[in-house]
């Protein structure tokens, strides 16, 4: 409560009674006009309760003398957006690679498109980005099992491998170990041969020759005679620095004896052909394409 | 002591009267016109800054096809703000802010040397203000006229010429918000869209918006504005001292005040006669005898008035006058008090100005019109290749700040026997980049980086993105780094 209320000598008026610091301050009245631009802001806010949307009550809430609705809003924004998305993605259904390349805003809206689309696919299998993992091949480094061009990569989304889908990829490595194919000293010997030569690990002075003659009889028909591996039989190349099980021995004769084989999903079954051909492009894209 | 001279009784009745109430209505100011030194500058003042106002968007200014013919433009669309031969992209807006950093220091220091010279000359409240006031004078007559009119019973000749008054005043307000909206698009489109109805919807609003405050604020709020709104008179005081030279009546001079002749051996009467002129001519309505006040905007047509008051009484001019309240206070006391003008105060003011201008010149100069940024990929880091060479994926962008279109060869170094491709373009691996950056605009790239370090024992090393414009020589860097596994060693 103000308490000291004083008339001010210098202009006869009074003040207000507060003081700060020594610092006193004339009762000045506020102009009308201001308490009436209150008042109608007051006023203001009851007519836009009337209009909009507001007041809950019980089971519902008062819709609004508009008819607005937020939700409603959204859904005519989302409309519009894939109205306008539409003609980008039907163009992308109709034209070849080679001419979505040729338009670089389309090819732009097809990558963006790609990569969310490999985000919620794919990612969690070959990694971000297509850096892969242990089973998974690293789409980035262009380590292809069944070829990097782009309609390999189409087909390869398209209807997967060992997938059930009859244009599916498939292939079997024989179990060399346990269908008694190969003795276990003689997967030993192929290791050693496949470990030295292709993956690189050289020990000084070992004799590899019957490794290479067994590789000659049971692998190089698909893996190929240098270890350059066969897409069409979807063998993996051995002579490289990276990988599909892991750069380890123990997993060269693992593989030999009971392979693993890789499975994936045949995405026609999720994804309609625009789509796909878009994470096709992305997946090109990364680095690994050919 | 009461000084409360009768001659401002009006306003200061209604002040007793409302004391103990928390609203009332404003006391109407009636600004009788004057002529002298200080109302010549001022009109001077209005009239540069109006003309620099509504004439600016008009002026043209040749960029090159298709490039906006408008020197001021504010393109908002297109990001872009031109200014002469200046363009500016949204990057540069640390230009602006400098800009108005060093528009705060400079009002700080002519605050601290003159005062608030600011709000009576140049603040476009005031400028708007004394213009719509003189419009209001020509029609409806000068102050005693007006405060007659407005208490007399409504005739036909005061609805006429009130009528006429506010329609001027609308038709001023109209072509101030218009000319706002020219500084952000091309003005003779602009003028012409407008009338013909094709202007965007954003047009017709902010000319509306433009318009109804140029006319609230100049026509009837006036001096509310400054007393009631503007956080300015607020703060001045902070800027103030006793040597900072503010419109002042020399109190040791004036008083005692009073009406009728000087003579001698009569009774002791100062140099003001108590006529009030200094209240009248006053545009908020306050007495400049009161001292400093908050209210009062320094605008000096207290003093054109009270000189021609001297004058009339064969006194010296300079009754109310430029002064200081330290050489105020020394004369009273008989004494000279030298101007000072370098105080520590405007020193500082002076120092960081001077250091903002340097700072914003120099940045200004060296601002490059070739901008690179490259963003490495963070997934993955690194891929290593079947042959056991490493690859980094890079983002870059390459803007060209000039209206050509530019040719500009992308390198690398810090990384011997490194190839570039762009994801998706050439497939062959080059060692420079050829980019054509297009005039005025960004180009980004996915640049794909394969090299085989000899090592990289820590997993990753410096590198540097050279741009380099073929056709100018200018270049410019970007630091940034490859990746590769921890004890990396040329893959083997
Ligand atoms: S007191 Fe004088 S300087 Fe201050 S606003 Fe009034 S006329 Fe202008
Ligand atoms: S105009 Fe000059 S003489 Fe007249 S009242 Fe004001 S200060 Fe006094």
């Amino acid at each position: 409560m103000p308490t000291k209320i004083e008339k001010d000598s210098v202009s006869g008026r009074d003040t207000t009674g507060h003081e700060w610091d020594g610092i006193k301050e004339l009762d000045t009245p506020l102009p009308k006009w201001w308490i009436y631009t209150f008042y109608s802001s007051i006023a203001v806010a009851f007519v836009l309760f009337l209009l909009y949307p507001s007041i809950p009550y019980g089971p519902g809430y008062w819709h609004g003398l508009l008819g607005y609705s937020p939700r409603k809003a959204v859904d005519a924004e989302v409309a519009k957006l894939q109205a306008e998305r539409k003609v980008s993605m039907d163009k992308i259904a109709t034209l070849s690679f080679d001419q979505i390349k040729a338009d670089p805003a389309l090819l732009e809206v097809a990558l963006t498109k790609g990569k969310i689309t490999f985000e919620e696919n794919c990612q969690a299998c070959h990694g971000a980005g297509g850096s892969g993992h242990p089973g998974f091949p690293a789409l980035a480094a262009g380590s292809w099992l069944w070829g990097g061009k782009l309609t390999d990569i189409q087909r390869t989304v398209t209807h997967g491998i060992r997938s059930g889908d009859p244009a599916a990829h498939t292939s079997a490595m024989p179990p060399f170990g346990e269908l008694g194919l190969l003795k276990p000293e003689q997967i030993q010997q192929v290791a050693d041969f496949v470990w030295s030569k292709f993956y690189g690990h050289v020990t000084e002075g070992q004799d590899v020759s019957a490794g290479a003659a067994l590789f000659a009889q049971n692998c190089a028909p698909c893996h190929g005679a240098d270890g350059q591996g066969n897409r069409l039989v979807g063998a993996p190349r051995l002579n490289s620095r990276i990988h599909l099980y892991g750069d380890a021995r123990e997993i060269i004769v693992s593989q030999v004896t009971k392979p693993r084989m890789g499975v994936m999903p045949n995405w026609n079954a999720r994804l309609d052909p625009a789509t796909i051909k878009c994470v096709t492009l992305y997946v090109h894209s990364l680095g690994g394409g050919e | 002591m009461s000084r409360i001279s009768k001659t401002d009784s009006r306003l200061r009745e209604h002040q007793d009267a409302v004391a103990h109430d928390l609203y009332a209505n404003r006391v109407k100011v009636y600004p009788k016109t004057v002529r002298g030194p200080m109302r010549r500058i001022k009109w001077a003042v209005l009239i540069a800054c109006l003309a620099v106002y509504y004439v600016l968007p008009w002026v043209r200014w040749y960029r090159g096809p298709n490039q906006p013919g408008q020197a001021v433009l504010l393109d908002i669309s297109t990001e872009r703000f031109y200014f002469f031969n200046l363009e500016l992209w949204p990057q540069d807006i640390w230009l602006l802010a400098g800009l108005l950093i060093l528009g705060a220091v400079l009002l700080f220091l002519v605050t601290s040397l003159v005062g608030r010279v600011w709000c009576g000359y140049t603040c476009p409240q005031t400028v708007w203000t004394d213009l719509f006031m003189w419009i209001e004078k020509e029609i409806e007559g000068d102050r005693n006229e007006r405060m007659a009119r407005d208490a007399a019973p409504l005739t036909a000749d005061t609805i006429w010429k009130k009528t006429l008054k506010h329609g001027i005043w609308l038709a001023i307000a109209f072509w101030t918000g218009g000319a706002w909206i020219m500084y952000y698009t091309d003005a003779p489109t602009v003028a012409v869209d407008f009338w013909t109805g094709s202007a965007a919807t954003p047009v017709y609003f902010f000319t509306g918006l433009f318009t109804l405050t140029t006319y609230l604020l100049a026509g009837w709020a006036r001096e509310q504005v400054c007393t009631y709104m503007c956080p300015w008179p607020r703060f001045q005081s902070a800027m103030l001292d006793d040597q900072s030279f503010t419109v002042t009546y020399q109190a040791w001079r004036g008083e005692p005040r009073a009406r009728g002749k000087r003579v001698e051996g009569g009774p002791q009467r100062g140099d003001c006669v108590d006529c009030g002129m200094c209240v009248a001519a006053c545009p908020t309505g306050i007495d400049i005898r009161d001292g400093i006040q908050l209210e009062c905007i320094n605008c000096g047509l207290c003093m054109d008035a009270c000189d021609h008051v001297m004058a009339r009484t064969g006194q010296a001019k300079g009754l109310i006058t430029w002064d200081t309240l330290a050489r105020q206070a020394a004369k009273k006391a008989g004494k000279k008090e030298p101007i000072r003008i370098l105080r520590p105060r405007t020193m500082i003011y002076l120092t960081a100005m001077t250091a903002a201008v340097i700072v914003m010149s120099t940045a200004l100069m060296m601002r490059s019109t070739l901008g690179l940024s490259v963003q490495r990929d963070r997934a993955p880091l690194f891929v290593m290749l079947a042959d056991g060479s490493l690859r980094n994926g890079y983002t870059v962008k390459i803007s060209n700040k000039t209206q050509t279109n530019a040719p500009y060869d992308l390198s690398i170094t810090g990384l011997p026997g490194a190839k570039m491709v762009v994801a998706e373009g050439d497939p062959k691996p080059q060692t420079v980049l050829r980019v054509l950056g297009s005039s005025d605009g960004v180009e980004t790239l996915r640049v794909l980086v394969t090299a085989r370090p000899a090592e990289l024992s820590n997993g990753a090393q410096p590198v540097d993105f050279i741009l380099r414009d073929t056709a100018t020589g200018a270049q410019t860097v970007y630091h940034s780094t490859f990746m590769g596994p921890a004890g990396y060693a040329g893959g083997r």
